[in-house]
């Protein structure tokens, strides 16, 4: 027998259930970008002042479109489980938590889709 | 529902370390998530050509800019740092109240070191922004 009343069963109530898979998720982009980050800052030290064709030819070498590419997945994913939960914590008002919610992940779906198309048709276009 | 207190009562609330970073690591999570931007101009810039680039390069290398990129970077560097002591939490380690000090300390420490080596090399050894 439950212990749950009528209406908090049909309210659905509780845990969502899916919280761990957050975490994780949360822990495995974070952990993915602690080398990419790093190698992304100390490349674009590199680059300080660097011309158009010397960029476009350093994003043109295939390891480097892959972890840029790597890089640009991880950070728009990290970034949308981080701001969910700030947006979760502070808003309350349920029309503005959804709308909220919905702007980040409209925000980082189309970031990290600008981010691909960019790197790829630097990537693709030069050779 | 609306009116009722938060805690902690920030009025009244004596900030420690440990407070004063936490609520920092959300602070420049924010601020790195809207810094996303900066490096989907850039890349785009690189994407259209170089006339484009040319023009982001200008932009970028203005002081007002650089002020915010070196703002900017203190923000990564901080996240980064106490990420990796956040992970080193997750994983059960450095929970004794001195450890959790020190670490904090060693953050504030790691990411404005770096924040200085990273614009003292921009600035003074690859000659000027951008």
């Amino acid at each position: 027998m439950s212990l749950r009343s009528s209406l908090g069963k049909v309210k659905g109530l509780g845990s969502a259930k899916e919280g761990v898979h957050h975490w994780r998720l949360q822990r495995l982009t974070a952990m993915a970008l602690i080398p990419l980050t790093l190698w992304f800052v100390v490349s674009l030290l590199c680059k300080v002042q660097a011309d158009h064709a010397t960029v476009a030819a350093w994003v043109s070498v295939p390891y480097v479109t892959v972890l840029l590419l790597a890089l640009s997945i991880a950070l728009f994913w990290h970034l949308m489980l981080g701001v969910q939960v700030v947006i979760e914590d502070y808003i309350h008002c349920t029309t503005k938590q959804i709308m909220a919610q919905l702007l980040l992940r409209a925000f980082a779906g189309l970031g990290a889709l600008l981010a691909v198309v960019s790197i790829l048709k630097i990537s693709l276009g030069t050779h | 529902m609306n009116n009722r207190p938060l805690s902690p009562h920030l009025q009244i609330y004596r900030p420690q370390l440990t407070s004063v970073l936490s609520i920092t690591h959300r602070a420049t999570g924010v601020a790195l998530s809207l810094g996303t931007m900066v490096l989907l101009y850039w890349l785009q810039a690189v994407a259209r050509g170089p006339e484009t680039y040319a023009a982001a390069q200008e932009v970028l290398g203005s002081w007002l800019v650089q002020l915010v990129l070196a703002g900017w970077t203190w923000a990564f560097f901080y996240h980064l740092s106490n990420g990796i002591r956040h992970l080193f939490w997750d994983a059960g380690k450095g929970f004794e109240l001195q450890q959790v000090y020190a670490s904090g300390y060693t953050v504030l420490a790691a990411a404005t070191t770096l924040t200085a080596l990273t614009w003292g090399y921009v600035l003074f050894v690859a000659g000027g922004a951008a």
